[in-house]
């Protein structure tokens, strides 16, 4: 690509507006606009419904006006234009098209209210005409940003992110600052029930980020190489230092968070094990579970029937238990898990790939099928499942309710990640990594596969049955339902997301993947398409994935560098 | 002294009968080199030796010892190296990561360190990208990458799957030297090549392989006059 030869082209821009409309269409047409509207993020400017529209219309903007390289500013700030009209008027068609003939039919979120929204409430036609100058001038807006030179430009973004994220989270923040600080806060938030922040608070937080970041990166400031530079002692004071704070937050954080939040805590928690575990089974060892969910409900079953109390010959209850305590029927759930982990392991043991996978989602489904079936109805309560799970309890101190519950989960993920960090640098993790990249070599340096896998699969099994025993702790009863396929995805998402064999990436992506949702409970509804959305993104931007694990980082970095066998991700987001 | 002892090996792939009852001896100390056709069933044994094939009949002996009753990793642990066809290193990790994993087999800290200055003096390419990703480095400097791991696992037999398999002329040059070098240093070696001139020029003795069956076995120096190999293996009339 010349950066001197003046590109600019019409139907390049057009193209880009009508791929961006398309999308814009389609988010409309699937009722996420219309939903999305419902949460205000300026009370009474703007909802995050709009703001989606709006966003899909910049990004064809910044992109159009990326192509137009060498151009004059003009011809870069119009290029962005047309892109964003051209999207504009793929919704203003949809508009039109639907004041005419009734698309409710097949679209059935093709409503009045959506028409309302996309026509700013001013009738179809002057509405349309509306939409179209916007359209426009948000492509402008995008053109502009790219123009931008590249500090302001993170600058601006970092701070309308953190705009949008906080007024996202207005709610939870109003929760949380709880009775006295939001009186003091209260100029901050829409009024009179409107969602959202107030203008006054969004123009204030915006200008608060902005300076600090502008500040921030003025002074070019990398931690890791500041501590670097620090003698011996104090950077041993600076690490202490800050492990100390982290644990401090840590510790303390149910009381920040509140039970609402430390509710939401916990499930990020349970999948943050989750992931932990088969990070270590795909990650680490290369080997595609598809039916991991399989332990952790064998983990959460186990839990269940050691201590439920629901024991009898009636309706709902199960026939026998054992009935230990929490602490009794903990270490026999992971047992029992790395247990199912060896004996699905032994017959996959000569299968690699996609053979792999189909098998172990058969498992994950015989498993589930089990649990539903009536065959073993009176040992684990079949489709009625099983309730009156036993709680942990030290001392007086009961695991019973989300602010204590937590510092199980927190047990459960320091524990795990404590034991993922230490086995990827150890032998068995040295074996996993080389069994991962060429299993025959693996074998040809002397690695015994039938235990390094094994070892692989029980491993990640017992992280899983772990955060199953305390999963149906935490809910109290277990349905088989909570087992779906669902969940192995979810786990595999956030591995993805987050990046394959990277431990502090399995939070980062538990946290994007588990977390949003739960704050944002109109997500639920578009919780898949969100996903595949988002792992399209990811593999499109980013397939390293959030917070990459060295070897993975170090190799798309290599290729880009070395441009000798460039990935066929890297060519698609090529600048063409 | 006989350090391999292969006696009438028979391998197959399901019903393909690829090996048809192979013996031959390596001695320690020794240079030996299989040669023969693509398809031959060269690779083949090569596996089976390392244990990666179970051979349906036939023993195979390291000083003595019979090997059946082990698996791969095992057989590596006693010292039956090999570096595979085609090179085959860990691309995703680095020349001095791919060496520390060749030594996987041993526990002596110090004695790895020592072992991967050694390859380093053999290979002086590999020590200057010592921190390159593998695979980016070139076919060649690959190919030293995975004799220099296999010598990591301090095979007391070393077993070479076509070294010199898609290489340009120079590097073939070179690779081969190395070998001689390695030979002259006491390591014992037997070298599956398609390229048998080369092959038999630096080789102390060395069998023919022909559709599974060993068809002729001397020293190096007779088979290069042996008229069958010149027309068939030597390309000349
Ligand atoms: N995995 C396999 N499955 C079936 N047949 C194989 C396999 N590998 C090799 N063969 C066959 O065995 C014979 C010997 O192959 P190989 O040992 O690779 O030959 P060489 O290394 O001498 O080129 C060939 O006929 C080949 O087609
Ligand atoms: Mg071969």
């Amino acid at each position: 690509m010349k950066a001197d030869k003046y590109r600019f082209t019409v139907p390049d821009a057009m193209r880009l507006g009508l791929i961006s409309g398309a999308g814009a269409v389609l988010v409309s047409l699937v009722g996420m606009v219309k939903v999305f509207n419902e949460r205000g993020i300026i009370a009474g400017v703007v909802s995050l419904g709009q703001i989606m529209i709006l966003l899909i219309l910049l990004i064809a903007g910044y992109i159009a006006a990326r192509r137009a390289t060498g151009g004059s500013r003009w011809a870069g700030l119009l290029q962005g234009g047309l892109a964003g009209l051209a999207a504009g008027a793929c919704l203003a068609a949809l508009v039109l098209l639907g004041s005419v003939i009734n698309l409710r039919a097949m679209f059935v979120s093709a409503s009045p209210e959506l028409y309302k929204i996309l026509t700013f409430d001013q009738g179809v036609v002057t509405g349309a005409g509306i939409l179209l100058v916007v359209s426009a001038a948000v492509g402008v807006a995008g053109a502009l940003l790219r123009q931008l030179p590249s500090r302001p430009r993170r600058t601006v973004i970092v701070a309308s992110v953190w705009m949008l994220t906080l007024g996202l989270l207005q709610e939870l923040l109003r929760l949380t600052l709880g009775g006295d600080a939001i009186r003091v806060f209260r100029w901050m938030f829409g009024t009179g029930g409107q969602k959202g922040l107030s203008i006054v608070g969004a123009v204030l937080v915006f200008a608060v980020v902005a300076v600090v970041h502008y500040q921030w990166t003025a002074r070019n400031v990398n931690p890791r190489a500041w501590t670097r530079s620090l003698p011996p002692d104090r950077q041993r004071a600076v690490r202490w230092g800050s492990l100390a704070l982290v644990a401090l937050i840590l510790f303390s954080l149910p009381n920040i968070l509140g039970v609402y939040l430390s509710e939401v805590a916990n499930a990020i928690g349970l999948f943050v094990l989750l992931g932990l575990g088969l990070n270590i089974v795909v990650g680490f060892a290369g080997l595609l579970d598809l039916g991991y969910v399989a332990f952790f409900a064998i983990g959460a079953y186990v839990m269940g029937v050691a201590t439920t109390t629901a024991v009898g010959t009636g309706s709902g209850l199960i026939v026998y238990s054992p009935g230990f305590n929490f602490w009794q029927a903990l270490p026999l759930a992971v047992l029992a898990s790395v247990l199912a982990g060896v004996i699905l392991g032994i017959p996959v043991l000569k299968m690699r790939g996609d053979y792999l996978a189909i098998v172990t989602l058969g498992f994950g489904e015989i498993i589930r099928i089990l649990a539903i079936s009536d065959f073993l109805k009176p040992y684990i309560g079949g489709s009625q499942g099983i309730v009156g799970v036993g709680v942990g309890q030290i001392g007086s101190f009961a695991f019973d309710e989300p602010q204590s519950l937590y510092y199980l989960v927190l047990a459960g993920c320091l524990l795990a990640a404590f034991v993922s960090t230490r086995l990827k640098d150890s032998r068995i993790g040295r074996a996993w990594m080389a069994m991962r990249e060429d299993e025959d070599v693996a074998q040809a340096i002397g690695i015994d596969l039938v235990k390094t896998k094994l070892l692989a699969f029980a491993t990640g099994a017992a992280f899983s049955g772990l955060s199953g025993a305390i999963f149906a702790s935490k809910l109290g009863s277990i349905y088989p339902h909570s087992f779906s396929l669902l969940i192995s995805i979810n786990a595999l998402s956030l591995i993805i997301v987050g990046g394959m064999g990277s431990i502090p990436g399995v939070i980062i992506g538990a946290l994007a993947l588990a977390g949003l949702p739960e704050l944002l409970r109109e997500f639920a509804e578009f919780r898949l398409l969100v996903y595949g959305a988002a792992l399209m993104a990811m593999m499109l931007l980013r397939p390293e994935g959030l917070w990459p694990e060295e070897t993975r980082r170090r190799e798309l970095h290599d290729a880009a560098e070395g441009g000798e066998s460039e990935p066929a991700s890297e060519a698609a987001v090529g600048t063409n | 002294m006989a350090i391999l002892e292969v006696e009438n090996v028979h391998t197959y792939y399901g019903n393909i009968h690829a090996l048809k009852g192979i013996s031959l001896t390596v001695n320690e100390g020794e240079n030996v080199t299989l040669i023969g056709a693509n398809g031959a069933g060269k690779s083949t044994l090569l596996k089976t030796i390392s244990g990666l094939l179970h051979p349906k009949q036939g023993m195979i002996r390291l000083a003595g010892e019979d090997l059946a009753a082990y698996q791969a990793h095992e057989i590596v642990g006693k010292g039956v190296v090999q570096a595979p066809e085609g090179r085959r290193v860990f691309g995703r990790l680095t020349v001095s990561e791919n060496l520390e994993m060749g030594a996987y087999t041993r526990v002596d800290r110090s004695g790895i360190a020592d072992g991967i200055e050694h390859v380093f003096t053999l290979f002086p390419r590999l020590k200057e990208r010592h921190n390159q990703v593998a695979g980016t480095l070139s076919g060649g400097e690959q190919q030293m990458l995975a004799i220099g791991r296999a010598l990591m696992a301090r095979p007391r037999v070393l077993l070479l799957d076509e070294p010199s398999m898609g290489l340009a002329p120079i590097l073939v040059q070179s690779i081969f030297e190395t070998i001689v070098q390695l030979h002259a240093a006491g390591t014992t070696i037997l070298l599956v090549e398609q390229n048998a001139r080369m092959a038999l020029q630096i080789a102390d003795r060395g069998y023919v392989l022909q559709t599974g069956q060993i068809i002729l076995s001397d020293t190096a120096g007779n088979l290069r006059q042996n008229e069958m190999v010149q027309k068939a293996y030597l390309g000349m009339a």
